[in-house]
């Protein structure tokens, strides 16, 4: 099997975790510790993408301009890149980022949506970025659809076009539908963006490779949104099983998860009764927290504000939502506040 | 009763709804010709079939008539851009529905008054005209320091023109945040949701206030400018009462007025969810009848 590119998104998923507090002697130590061991590409952003600090989303305790400017500083081989959301971030937050050094830009769309990347695949060429589509929320849609979506980024410059399950949904077959179709159709890369739900990760993961995927992405410790992306280095562990020789330093990773990162983690990630219904609801896993807080102020449940989140159909930026629900099932209790 | 001339440029779903809009209600306004370049425009069609004068011309058909004192341009802000000194060497009032914003934002309930000497004035963006008043209202009776509003549509009712340039209604709708609304910092974010059924508009308020205020007073102002809205916007309101959350800031610990609202479409053209849609021609038909009833002298507007 091919050796795929490994993205360590501890930097910007994590940043979820940790409720957006990343102080830029953090994001030192740790790019540090993965540059060293070898990591191809780091991620440093907002959790929500560029220009993501905001009330809806979480604002950042620093600036991620700065958390930016100290990885590319620290980064000696590894590429820094960051993610985008049409709409949250806009073509000036797109050009300072690439002013600061960042080589990778990844565009995040909701996965039906991708003309709205059109403008910033251009910008972000024009820039001289490398460019990935993130297609989010995959477990909604059919590959069918997934490879009309991803043929649009193809079109306006994409150079890979990940499959990004952003609910943690997917079970392997549907994981193997998604990359297999899109590795048909497209003659750019691929990659695949777990999250740990129903605790399928790494197999999801190692499923995305087996079915031709280019590009994987993991956190130290699994630190991401809801329950958590495929840890990067239990990844590299199972890489070396298999012998797909990654030439990452499994040894380096194991301990910048164990002494930088998992002290920085405000409770343990664990697949709980949370993480666990918004996966099964199919619902966007940044969204947790903010179930948690509009749960504890209206009185109801995390998991009966999962459930109705994932029949409304919500997307990613829908987090005002959490609270319309939460509000639309207190009344039904009637619970007044 | 007389009545002023008005033309609509722009014979596609926006100029056409707006007929509708026009015809349906017994206004200031007489409809008297809807101009736009594509011979065969299904707009024009339905325009012939409720007996309009119709023309393929564009601007040059709307210039030749004197009498046409109210312009709706429904066409696109580049085109729009074009437009605007011809309309005005003429004496034409322009009511521009596109992102160009050559003229001042307007938003019926709050400055439309401001304005009735302008020439040529603008309707912001869907989530402009949905959101901006009720940044508005709370800032009316506390200072807001930081609005942040998220406008949610359906995927289906977003055309190519918002598609292509995410980032205009962005600077667009936060600037009237703004301006209109009154908030010292400002942001927008435009969500697109794919759901089916499709959903209604829904649009979600966070003002961030750093001084304390009467929570009752401002969940009354929210009320009372939503419930204005509506006489022109029928499907807007309130989603819930308007309540107060402390959210983590970069200012502090502070307390956010949630404002939730709803806007369902009247249904004219567009189905109903595309409320997203129909805010836009409802307002531009307010505006349109406002100017028109200050031309006419009238003091009251009735609709």
């Amino acid at each position: 099997m091919k050796i795929p590119r490994l993205t360590d998104t501890t930097l910007r998923d994590g940043d979820h975790a940790v409720s957006h507090s990343y102080t830029p002697e953090q994001v030192r130590a740790i790019v540090k510790d993965l540059d060293e061991a070898g990591v191809p590409v780091i991620e440093v952003s907002h959790g929500s993408g560029l220009n993501g600090s905001t009330i809806q989303q979480g604002f950042s305790i620093h600036s991620e301009y700065d958390l930016i400017k100290v990885a590319v500083e620290t980064a000696k081989q590894a590429k820094i890149a960051s993610l985008f959301v049409p709409g949250i971030g806009t073509s000036k937050e797109l050009r300072e980022a690439a002013e600061l050094g960042i080589s990778v830009l990844r565009i995040a769309v909701h996965c039906t949506e991708a003309d709205v990347t059109e403008q910033y695949f251009r910008l972000a060429k024009e820039l001289g970025l490398e460019t990935v589509g993130f297609l989010m929320m995959s477990h909604t849609q059919p590959a069918s659809v997934l490879v009309e979506q991803a043929k649009l980024m193809e079109s306006y410059g994409a150079d890979c076009v990940y499959v990004v399950d952003s609910a943690g949904a997917l079970v392997q077959s549907g994981v193997r539908e998604r990359v297999s179709a899109l590795k048909e159709a497209l003659s750019i890369q691929v990659g695949f963006h777990a999250h740990n739900n129903l605790g399928l990760a790494i197999g999801n993961t190692i499923t995305a490779l087996e079915s031709g995927a280019d590009q994987i992405d993991g956190t130290l410790r699994g630190l991401g949104a809801g329950a958590g992306n495929a840890p990067t280095e239990i990844l590299v562990a199972v890489l070396n099983k298999m012998d797909i020789e990654t030439g990452i330093n499994l040894a380096i990773l194991m301990d910048a998860a164990e002494e930088k990162v998992a002290p920085l983690m405000q409770t343990p990630i664990v697949i709980d009764r949370g993480n666990l219904s918004s996966g099964y609801a199919g619902v966007y896993n940044s969204f947790l927290l903010h179930v948690k807080h509009a749960a504890e102020k209206f009185g109801v449940g995390v998991s009966e504000i999962m459930e109705e989140l994932g029949k409304r159909q919500t997307v990613a930026g829908q987090e005002d939502w959490i609270l319309d629900v939460a509000v639309e099932l207190a009344e039904k209790k009637g619970i007044t506040v | 009763m007389t009545k002023v001339k008005a033309a609509i440029l722009g014979s596609g779903n926006i100029g056409t709804d707006l007929m509708y809009k026009i015809l349906k209600n017994d206004g200031n306004m007489e409809l008297a010709l809807v101009s736009g370049i594509d011979p065969n425009s299904e707009g024009l069609k339905r325009a012939k079939e409720k007996g309009i004068a119709v023309s393929h011309h564009g601007i040059d058909a709307i210039l030749e008539d004197p009498e046409i004192k109210i312009v709706f341009d429904a066409t696109s802000a580049k085109a729009h851009k074009l437009n605007a000194q011809a309309l005005r060497d003429q004496g034409k009032l322009a009511v521009d529905m596109t992102p160009a914003a050559v003229g001042p934002f307007v938003v019926p309930t709050v400055n439309l008054h401001d304005h009735l000497e302008a020439m040529n004035v603008n309707l912001i963006s869907c989530g402009g005209q949905a959101t901006a008043p009720l940044v508005y209202a709370v800032n009316r009776v506390v200072p807001v320091h930081y609005a942040e509003v998220i406008a949610t549509a359906a995927s289906l009712s977003i055309g190519p023109g918002t598609r292509q340039n995410v980032d205009e209604f962005v600077r667009t709708t936060a600037n009237a945040v703004q301006q209109i609304g009154g908030a010292k910092i400002a942001r927008a974010i435009p969500v697109f949701n794919p759901a089916q059924p499709p959903i209604n508009m829904t649009n979600s308020v966070y003002a961030v206030i750093k001084e304390a205020f009467d929570e009752a007073a401002v969940i009354e102002s929210v009320q009372s400018i939503a419930a204005e809205i509506s006489s022109y916007v029928p499907g807007y309101r309130l989603k819930g009462t308007p309540f107060v959350d402390y959210r983590e800031t970069p200012w502090g610990r502070l307390p956010t007025v949630v404002i939730m609202n709803e806007v369902i479409g009247a249904g004219d053209l567009f189905p109903t969810y595309a409320g997203n849609l129909d805010i836009m021609t409802a307002s531009a038909y307010r505006v349109g009848d406002v100017y028109a009833a200050h031309f006419l002298g009238v003091k009251e507007v009735t609709q």
